[in-house]
């Protein structure tokens, strides 16, 4: 058996870049997710795994950095928290607009402006519907617990690498700072250069005689260029909506009420429906895994067995507009979440449940 | 079986390693754990606190507003968290500066007196280990021996040798724990 070992989210983040074999990590310090680039100083993977590690002047740098390497066909990263994941945005735009993979991790604190360092999930509608300028979208996961933390380096970066596509991993203040039991993977080795040419021959690894040269931009002067470019990434999102949807149902078989939720939220839920079903009330719940993108087919289903769906979040309600997107009307969805840096407790998921839909 | 912790204090008591040792005691014990802090500015030097579950099952929320036990270690936490015991549900505190001692009759009621136990001892940082062995006294959970690998595991190897003395901090906390109201049902 592998070692089973007690870490917060942050370190996780950090321990599994490590093991599954990443390039690079660019970042600047922010609470709450600080403990990434801590985390990986003080384990100095350069003189392991020969990963770069380094602490950017900014944000603005960082992020400039992941496209450098991502351009080379590297597998590099960057992370921070909400204000600093605003600073990145062009950044973002321009690695989806030249179809690089990479993967940022956002531990999302209260907004807007510089916030709070406390929890939020107010950071949803950037993640998933731009941030950045132009029609592009993040692979987002979001994940519920420090094993998904660590899990989902791996699987961030290898839908990255599959559709060319920066990936997010939406996390917050708690699941960040939490400590939980992990089981890491297996150290694995970084891509040789070999590797890269053979499979990735996007990838700038220098010109080669006799070889074509390649150029990474997202610049397109001609317009119909342009508008033919944006046809190509529309086709690649509709492929990544029809295959790469992830969720979690839980109780959801006889569930009469259902909880949309992700990441703490989503264990704040799962609480909720012990209490709920105390009660008496057949609460179940739906956790988008995915938040792009979003299982939309599951909440149709769904909305045909249940009376009604509360969309719980960490902010003023963002997600509640893509559940009512996914229903379409068919039956009440609702908005429950504390904000701005504070948590929403177990019974209090309860008590909007009863007011907001069972009526009382 | 399930768990639900709160240690309270002030920043500097070792209410968060507590935390931890107990978490990763649990770990050591196969159980499902958590632990979750108060993070910030509040931890340098104002009031600190963590929740701890210890769990057969896999854990759900880690966020609570409601506790099994609560660890008090100074007035502000006993005024903010004796609210959020469980009736019949659990509370130890150190006496230590207390002035509005505990007034709920539906819980089981112990005090600890800690911080002047770790005076006597000359040592002020065994002062939550002292903590944790009344804990581990009234909510035997958790074996010594996994609340050993657990020290072990917590404390970076350089510290390994003050082992001993945490152990010995454990077993004085089991001593001086004293009963004020107990076998409260719910």
């Amino acid at each position: 058996m592998r070692e089973l070992k007690l870490m917060k989210g942050n370190e996780a983040i950090a321990e599994a870049a490590i093991r599954c074999g990443v390039d690079g990590y660019f970042g600047y310090p922010i609470t709450p997710q600080s403990e990434i680039m801590e985390t990986l100083m003080a384990e100095a993977p350069w003189n392991t795994t020969g990963m770069v590690v380094l602490q950017a002047e900014s944000e603005i740098a960082s992020i400039n950095m992941v496209y450098g390497g991502a351009g080379c066909g590297k597998r590099v990263m960057t992370s921070s928290s909400s204000p600093g994941i605003s600073l990145m945005q062009e950044g973002l735009t321009y690695l989806a607009g030249s179809e690089l993979p990479c993967v940022v991790v956002n531990v999302v604190r209260g907004g807007p402006g510089l916030g709070t360092i406390q929890p939020a999930q107010s950071d949803y509608f950037q993640t998933v519907k731009g941030g950045g300028h132009g029609d592009y979208k993040l692979i987002t996961l979001a994940p519920a617990s420090v094993q998904e933390m660590a899990d989902f380096v791996e699987v961030a970066f290898d839908l990255a690498f599959k559709y060319r596509n920066p990936a997010m991993i939406l996390s917050d203040g708690v699941i960040g700072q939490m400590m939980e039991k992990v089981e890491l993977g297996e150290q694995k080795p970084r891509w040789t250069m070999e590797y890269i040419e053979k499979n990735h021959p996007w990838a700038t690894t220098g010109k080669k005689k006799g070889k074509e040269r390649r150029v990474i931009t997202s610049v397109q002067l001609e317009s119909s260029a342009q508008e033919e470019f944006n046809h190509k990434l529309q086709a690649k999102y509709r492929q990544i909506e029809k295959d790469e949807v992830l969720y979690e149902k839980i109780m959801c078989d006889d569930a009469e009420y259902l909880f949309v939720a992700y990441g703490s939220s989503a264990r704040i839920c799962q609480k909720a429906i012990e209490l709920a079903r105390n009660k008496g009330i057949k609460a179940g719940m739906l956790r988008p895994i995915t938040l792009y993108p979003f299982p939309i087919q599951q909440l149709q289903e769904l909305a045909k067995q249940v009376k009604g769906m509360l969309s719980v979040e960490m902010s003023a309600g963002q997600m509640v507009e893509d559940v009512r997107l996914a229903v379409n009307g068919k039956i009440p969805v609702e908005h429950y979440g504390r904000f701005g840096g504070s948590v929403h407790s177990p019974s209090e998921v309860v008590e909007a449940l009863e007011q907001k839909l069972i009526g009382g | 079986m399930k768990e639900e912790i709160i240690i309270a204090g002030f920043g500097g008591q070792g209410v968060l390693s507590m935390g931890k040792i107990l978490a990763y005691s649990g770990v050591m014990q196969d159980m499902e754990v958590s632990w979750m802090p108060s993070y910030g500015p509040e931890m340098r030097g104002g009031t600190a606190n963590v929740t701890v579950i210890l769990s057969k099952e896999r854990i759900s929320s880690p966020i609570l507003h409601e506790f099994d036990t609560a660890i008090i270690l100074n007035q502000q936490s006993l005024d903010k968290f004796e609210s959020q015991v469980k009736p019949g549900g659990t509370l130890i505190y150190d006496g230590n500066g207390i002035t509005h001692h505990p007034s709920r009759k539906d819980i089981n009621i112990y005090r600890i007196d800690a911080t002047e136990e770790a005076a006597k001892m000359r040592s002020s940082k065994t002062f939550n280990m002292i903590v944790l062995g009344g804990y581990l006294k009234i909510k035997p959970l958790v074996e010594i021996e996994n609340v050993i690998k657990g020290l072990k595991k917590s404390l970076p190897d350089r510290h390994h040798h003050l082992i001993p003395m945490n152990q010995k901090a454990i077993e004085r906390g089991m001593g001086i724990v004293q009963t004020l109201q107990e076998k409260v049902q719910a």
